[in-house]
């Protein structure tokens, strides 16, 4: 159990490193627009003409 | 997706498409047509199509680009471009001025600009792209964002390859409206808020996640199974992430509650704030003395679980405040100032934004009057629907007054300004509603006096359970007083309340419902009083033409034809009446007048076949015939229920139109289940009694009044209120804001002016007056789960609370019961949320017999 005194003060600071991440996320504007980009990926611009 | 079979595209339930279901539709807006082979377009090989010029256009614009495959992907149908504000193309290049760019344009180095704009008419994400590969087809387009929720476009482009007339008018051009947008300050504190409290809702969430990880095996373990190093270093862990959860995500709270304590009340974010910070305190406490509980878990899940209602209702004001916000367009960007008046005629455009009282503007057919002022020459009808609502044009004469943000209609006008910005008349309506708001009754304040006394109570308990516990056994003492306020923690009673308005909230939304301000629900349960406006609320807000009246041998049939060729050039709203009346009787041909002449505030004149005809009112005809009026006109003219438009030629009249407002569908039937539910229901309008009198009968409401100035219905409203009633106002135009602020719960409809809407407590988007008996069942519901709710808090309360003084309860199980119960709270809550439309409609199937007593 001694692998215990590594692993959690290693998830803490996971837990501060992915906040950074979000935080990053949050001020470049990616969650700016909560709908758009679910539909976006399934416009095609590609689609044969007729 | 290539690939697929052909069929699949076809098939509208596999693509979620929304074509139109025949082709009698109109191709490009769904609407149902008149002809289909007046405005064809080709479309695949295939001929579709269109109702009109408008999505005519459109729709070829959006084909020739390439950009077919739209109609392939929309999930939603966009409006008819002609029913999207008017902006006429020739105004756009005014957008290029340097001083008009100023506000809204920001320069990017020497030749790139970046905007922002509001685009009108985006329905569903198809819309989306379609704009955005629009625009990237331009020259010199850098970049083309549209935020989809907020329906705003952010550009930037070189300004030497392309103008920003350009990319206004290749929106314009598939049918969408783009207004340059200045982000007020309001707006970009909004977006703070927004990201902030996002922040602090993923702070206390992922907090909560990995709190929880290290809680578990605490709870799961038996006496003695973990060593207790291992568990101090779980308890260290926890410390360290629950303490940016209090200290960050919690601070509104605390705010909050520092805020009701300065104000001497005692509000519900007092106790959240005193159950965050006992328990958080003693927490640490015991993780740094090494005895005792924690509960990091409760800590950081409570804050969670209210952040999250938090959010949610702050998105819901914020797209309320958005639309809102669109009010911003409605005035005019430049001016078209006449500096050397009277004596040149030379004109200078301008920012309206530098206009000054006493300068001399023109304004042209379309143009928006840019400020409050007077005519000082030409004469032209005036639409002031954005102002009061009412769909039919006012004359101006020279020496009237005009209101900035209104659009002239026919002809060219002079005007002196009397009053520009704060001073205008649409400034000073705004403030009047300021005031109306600022006064409204808070039913909050009830609630929160409520649970200010609950409040109260607890903290006296567990202050005299720890002053008893220190006689009987000290060292127990703090864990007791710990244990009463984390059982009795209002949790469940802070809950009850929000969680089920945010569900209702949700579940009205899905009917067309918006809820905008939070205790709209609360107050709607207990309306006694529906009060409705009457032009585009229980009416359309369209005129359209009631009957013909023939004076002559001429069938009406014939007089129409004769009205529509005089009408045919006509930019007159009225005009389009004619039009719209005439195609719907399958005209289409119409004799060729000659030689048209307009009388702004009269009407119009034309040859037909040699024959001189004159349309308008009575006195423009009277003046060409020369005859007697006859009585079966004069009858129909004092009978004032609806506007009578006249047709004569140099022998006489011939002709009476009659045009009215038709009452909505489903008004009748909304208002007959009000009343069965035991609602009064009242009719008050600005308009002439005659009308008034016609719609109260056929709406069949109780009580109506005719002829009210806003002041007299606030008046009205204020009586009702006096009387004890409960008054819910269901309005439209800006004229309507003051009395939407006065009564307790108010609804605007959705094709509102922005600021009735801003005004109001709910807005009825989907312009479905079935839509408010609706609400207020559903109100009521929604009153009944949070009296629920309170009294199983209360109940458990009252269970607890002595388990807890007595010192039967330790803090984990105290936790445990107060997570339990708020589980339940939610629980009964997310019931509403399965309230089927079917279910709200048989509780009130009205009685016949109910329709007909009641009248005034």
């Amino acid at each position: 159990m001694e692998i215990l005194y590594l692993l959690i003060p290693i998830s803490v600071m996971l837990v501060f490193l992915i906040g950074v991440l979000f935080w990053w996320s949050l001020q470049s504007g990616q969650f700016d627009d909560m709908e758009g980009p679910a539909h976006r990926i399934l416009q095609d611009d590609d689609k044969p003409p007729r | 997706m290539g690939h697929l079979p052909r069929a699949a595209f076809k098939n509208p339930v596999f693509l979620g498409n929304a074509s139109p279901a025949v082709d009698s539709d109109c191709f490009h807006c769904g609407l149902p047509l008149a002809d289909k082979h007046v405005y064809p377009v080709k479309f695949r090989l295939a001929e579709k199509p269109t109702c009109c010029l408008g999505c005519q256009a459109a729709a070829s614009a959006i084909i020739s680009a390439g950009l077919g495959a739209y109609y392939e992907q929309r999930t939603a149908l966009p409006p008819a471009p002609n029913t999207l504000s008017e902006q006429p193309l020739t105004q756009l290049a005014m957008f290029d001025l340097p001083e008009v760019q100023s506000s809204f344009v920001q320069p990017l180095g020497e030749n790139e600009r970046e905007a922002t704009l509001i685009i009108e008419g985006i329905t569903c994400p198809a819309c989306v792209w379609l704009i955005e590969r629009q625009l990237g087809k331009l020259p010199g387009i850098v970049a083309a964002e549209i935020n989809y929720a907020s329906q705003r476009a952010h550009l930037r482009w070189d300004e030497r390859r392309s103008h920003l007339s350009d990319i206004l008018r290749a929106v314009a051009s598939i049918g969408y409206n783009a207004h340059p947008y200045s982000a007020d300050k309001q707006a970009s504190v909004r977006h703070a808020q927004r990201k902030a409290l996002l922040w602090q809702l993923f702070v206390a969430g992922f907090a909560m996640m990995q709190v929880m990880m290290y809680a578990l095996p605490v709870y799961l373990a038996g006496e003695g199974e973990m060593a207790p190093d291992i568990l101090q270093l779980m308890r260290w862990a926890s410390l360290v992430l629950t303490t940016p959860v209090v200290f960050y995500a919690a601070a509104p709270f605390f705010r909050g509650a520092w805020r009701d304590l300065r104000l001497r009340r005692l509000g519900m974010d007092v106790p959240v704030a005193l159950a965050i910070a006992v328990a958080y305190g003693a927490s640490c406490w015991a993780t740094l003395s090494s005895q005792g509980d924690v509960y990091f878990d409760s800590v950081s899940m409570f804050v969670f679980l209210l952040l999250g209602g938090r959010y949610l209702e702050h998105i819901a004001r914020a797209k309320a405040a958005e639309s809102a916000e669109r009010l911003v367009k409605a005035r005019p960007a430049v001016a078209r100032l006449m500096g050397s008046y009277p004596s040149g005629n030379n004109e200078k455009m301008v920012a309206a934004s530098t206009l000054r009282s006493g300068d001399i503007v023109r304004v042209l057919p379309g143009d928006t009057v840019p400020a409050d002022g007077m005519v000082v020459e030409g004469v032209s009808s005036v639409d002031e629907a954005m102002l009061t609502g009412e769909s039919r044009p006012v004359d101006k004469l020279k020496g009237d007054t005009l209101t900035g943000g209104t659009i002239n209609q026919i002809s060219p006008m002079i005007m002196r300004v009397t009053q520009t910005g704060s001073a205008s008349r649409l400034a000073a309506i705004e403030r009047l509603l300021d005031r109306a708001l600022a006064q409204r009754p808070a039913i909050a304040i009830e609630a929160e006096r409520v649970a200010g006394w609950f409040v109260g109570l607890v903290l006296l308990t567990a202050v005299i359970a720890a002053a008893v516990w220190m006689a009987i056994d000290a060292q127990r003492a703090l864990w007791v007083a710990v244990s009463v306020l984390a059982v009795t923690c209002p949790c469940a009673l802070s809950l009850a309340t929000p969680v089920a308005l945010t569900v209702a909230t949700g579940r009205l939304a899905k009917t067309g419902m918006l809820a905008i301000r939070g205790n709209a629900i609360e107050t709607l349960a207990r309306v006694s009083h529906v009060v409705f406006d009457k032009t585009g609320t229980l009416t359309q807000g369209l005129l359209s033409l009631e009957k013909t009246v023939s004076l002559s041998i001429l069938p009406p049939s014939r007089c129409l034809n004769i009205a529509c060729a005089l009408e045919q050039a006509s930019e007159h709203p009225i005009a389009q009446v004619f039009l719209a009346a005439g195609e719907q009787v399958g005209e289409k041909v119409f004799p060729v007048a000659d030689g048209l002449v307009n009388f702004p505030g009269g009407g119009v004149e034309g040859l037909i076949c040699g024959k001189r005809y004159r349309l308008g009112s009575l006195q423009h005809v009277a003046q060409l015939c020369q005859r007697p009026v006859p009585p079966q006109l004069s009858d129909l003219m004092q009978d004032g229920d609806a506007s009578v438009v006249v047709l004569g030629d140099e022998q006489g009249f011939l002709a009476a139109f009659l045009l009215n407002d038709k009452l909505r569908p489903d008004a009748r039937i909304a208002v007959s289940r009000l009343r069965h539910m035991g609602k009064q229901v009242w009719l008050l309008s600005g308009d002439s009694p005659g009308p008034v009198a016609k719609i109260a009968r056929q709406a069949a409401v109780d009580h109506y009044l005719a002829e009210q100035t806003p002041a007299q219905k606030l008046a009205v409203v204020k009586r009702l209120q006096q009387a004890g009633a409960v008054v819910a106002m269901v309005g439209d135009g800006v004229n309507d804001a003051p009395v939407l602020g006065q009564a307790q719960v108010s609804i605007a409809m959705g094709g509102a002016s922005d600021l009735a809407q801003s005004a109001a407590d709910m807005v009825l988007l989907s312009s479905k007056l079935m839509g408010v008996p609706d609400a207020v069942l559903l109100a009521q519901k929604t009153l009944l789960i949070i009296k629920q709710n309170l009294w199983w808090a209360m109940a458990y309360n009252l269970v607890a609370l002595p388990l807890a003084v007595a010192g039967y309860v330790t803090p984990w199980m105290a936790g445990l019961g107060m997570s339990l119960s708020s589980l339940i709270v939610v629980w009964n809550a997310l019931r509403l949320g399965r309230v089927a439309r079917a279910d709200l409609i048989q509780i009130h199937q009205p009685a016949p017999t109910a329709l007909a007593q009641g009248m005034e």
